[in-house]
């Protein structure tokens, strides 16, 4: 997956849980829950939609490695499918 | 009576006001321990957010506490004034909350998941003179609803939390807490208190009306030291994590005082939670009994065994669970994983602390809630049409033969009973009848005398151990343009027990599709905060109703695939899996 794919599929699962957030207006380096308000539960639905759209399983001890913009587009772009980036 | 007998031992064990002048929960907590042998030992361990751990001994706490009494003083708050608190865990709820005793004040912690519109309804129901919070929080939750709230003469901002951008330059109406903390006499004397006076207001919610709070006295400091020794066999010896919220009362009873008033180490961990940080503050702190949640077990279940295997939690003695039903075979995968044993506590916001357990010994057969502690009283009532208790004239009827089910009553006048909804006192009287409380969760009662639950008598939503009001939730929704009605209820979560769904029946002209329910999810999520709002909504062409008009919830759960309810009339033996009933229990949370 490229990082524009993972940025998109980042704002269309946050959109069916929190579709209040705009995730332009994030700060990418920032841990996302210290920006806008997701609970425990938000993140584990937040987490396996991830696993059920794109098969990629984020363990536990991987979550503070997502837990930024930035963070989750560089896990998702190493891990999930192998298609270059089209740019 | 000789059940009363554990009551008086624990005021035995409890020091009183120097003097003869009365029975203060922060004078218990910590002064007493300060003026003692204890006095440099650690009453709080903080883990803050960036990994530092910093520790306050009961001197320090002392110290800390009447600073902030002080200060409440000098604001001309006194004794009687409602001080809420909208803070997560950290040293500044425990030193805002004991302080705010220590004046006479009384204590009102709010949750701080909560969206800007249940924290208003809160303050304004508590008619809350002061509120202690942190710059974000009050830039996102109380800034936005602070003109509807005139009584609220004080906003004390406790710095140091991400994204607190304002530092050093304080939102206008607001007062920095640290400067005033710093600019205040160390010293303090706690004013003479009768057991009676009103000490903390604690909010929960109901089916129907506005959220309900729950006013307890200074004299439940009794029943928190007695039932942490019985239930959770809790001693100065101890280090003691409770995973709570402040804003909920297991965040305050067992939270912040019970831990102090046994002279143990009471842990408190900044900032968000996950498995991982449960974990290693358990092996970092050396925790030796650890109060938690389903949920919270859920969560860390869901993280594999090899995550605690990874850690040393030799000195973990104990895990406690508490507000929701803790099923027999979540609990024996905590007791292998974790290596400690597990027991189940039940209460509610209503009875302030623990009133029925499983025992220490591992006694009770798996799955069930245990027996009511010493100095509890409790029954089954026999139900009536309305699937709650049939009181008839006053009286009620317990249920004769063992494994039927009826409504769980306690005896009424425990130490840490609520004494009183506030601005309601029609509600508060309803929950009583012929000498018993009725706490609305049917169990049913086995042969041996052991309880089971079986589930809430109404449409509360169980959600991660929190009751979340159904109205509050339709009121909301209802505000938005396009929403003609709304019904809200609670389906199963693998997670969170149960889960807040919502039916809505769109205005004529408005497009049922995903883009509105995009829109109504944000607006409910804006006001009411992710704990509270609906995590699904769907579209209905009508609401189920009765004859005369009622949203029948239990419907829609069953349209949602929620199990069958539990029967309405008393005598039909249990017959919901335990796993998949209706999340139980009051937010004992």
């Amino acid at each position: 997956m490229s990082p524009t794919e993972a940025r998109a599929l980042l704002a269309r699962l946050l959109a069916a849980i929190a579709p209040e957030v705009d995730l332009d207006a994030l700060d990418p380096a920032v841990p996302i829950t210290d920006q806008v308000e997701l609970d425990s539960i938000d993140v584990v639905r937040l987490v396996e939609a991830v696993h059920a759209e794109t098969g990629l399983d984020i363990p536990e001890r991987d979550y503070p490695a997502v837990a930024t913009v930035e963070g989750f587009v560089a896990y998702v772009t190493a891990r999930a499918g192998q298609a270059p980036d089209p740019s | 009576m000789a059940h009363d007998r554990i009551w008086d031992e624990a005021r035995r064990e409890l020091a009183g006001l120097p003097g003869g002048r009365g029975l203060n929960i922060a004078h218990e907590a910590v002064d007493r321990h300060a003026a003692g042998p204890r006095r440099d030992l650690v009453a709080l361990r903080c883990h803050r957010r960036d990994g530092r751990v910093e520790t306050l001994t009961y001197s320090e706490l002392a110290e800390a506490t009447d600073r902030f009494a002080n200060v409440l003083a000098g604001l001309g708050v006194g004794p009687g004034d409602r001080v809420a608190t909208l803070l997560g865990p950290g040293a500044e709820q425990h030193v805002a909350l004991l302080g705010t005793l220590k004046a006479r004040a009384v204590a009102c912690p709010l949750f701080a998941s909560f969206g800007p519109e249940p924290v208003r309804a809160r303050a304004a129901r508590a008619a809350a003179r002061v509120l202690v919070t942190t710059p974000a929080l009050h830039r996102r939750k109380v800034a936005p609803v602070r003109h509807r709230l005139p009584g609220l003469a004080h906003v004390l901002l406790a710095g140091g939390e991400p994204g607190a951008t304002g530092a050093g330059r304080p939102d206008a109406g607001t007062l920095d807490l640290a400067s005033l903390l710093a600019a205040t006499p160390a010293a303090w004397t706690v004013p003479a208190t009768d057991p009676d006076d009103e000490a903390l207001v604690h909010f929960t919610s109901g089916t129907t009306g506005t959220p309900k709070g729950a006013v307890h006295v200074h004299e439940a400091v009794v029943a928190h030291h007695a039932t942490a020794a019985r239930a959770l066999g809790l001693g100065p010896d101890d280090v003691f994590w409770c995973t709570a919220d402040p804003g909920w009362v297991t965040g305050t009873s067992y939270g912040v005082v019970a831990p102090l008033t046994h002279g143990a180490t009471n842990v408190v961990v900044e900032g968000p939670a996950d498995p991982a940080r449960w974990c290693r503050t358990l092996a970092s702190a050396g925790v030796t009994v650890w109060y938690t949640s389903p949920t919270a077990l859920r969560l860390l279940a869901r993280a594999g065994d090899d995550l605690p295997r990874g850690h040393d939690l030799a000195r973990l003695r104990l895990v406690a669970s508490v507000g929701e039903p803790l099923d027999a075979d979540l609990a024996a995968w905590a007791r292998r994983a974790l290596g400690a044993p597990v027991v189940d506590t039940w209460w509610q916001t209503e009875t302030g602390g623990i009133m029925v357990a499983t025992p220490l010994d591992g006694t009770a057969p798996a799955g069930s809630l245990g027996r009511p502690l010493p100095g509890v009283e409790a029954a089954v009532l026999a139900l009536g049409d309305g699937g709650r208790a049939d009181v008839r004239d006053g009286r009620v009827r317990p249920v004769e033969s063992p494994g039927a089910e009826g409504e769980l009553a306690l005896r009424a006048g425990w130490p840490s009973m609520f004494r009183a909804y506030l601005g309601d006192e029609a509600r508060y009287a309803a929950c009583f009848a012929g000498g018993w409380y009725l706490t609305g969760d049917l169990v049913r009662r086995d042969a041996a005398g052991w309880l089971w639950f079986v589930g809430r008598a109404d449409d509360v939503i169980n959600t991660a151990g929190h009751l979340v009001g159904p109205v509050e939730v339709e009121g909301v929704l209802h505000r938005h343009p396009a929403v003609a009605e709304a019904a809200a209820f609670g389906v199963p979560d693998p997670v969170a027990g149960e889960a807040v769904a919502a039916a809505v029946v769109p205005v004529p002209g408005a497009e049922p599709g995903d883009a509105l329910r995009a829109e109504l999810l944000a607006h409910a999520r804006r006001h009411l905060g992710p704990g509270v709002a609906p995590r699904s909504v769907d579209f209905v062409t009508e609401l189920p109703r009765t004859e005369s008009g009622k949203i029948v919830r239990r419907a829609l759960r069953r349209a949602a695939g929620a199990p069958s309810p539990p029967p309405t009339t008393g005598g039909a033996a249990m017959t919901a899996d335990r796993r998949d009933r209706p999340a139980a229990g009051g937010d004992a949370r």
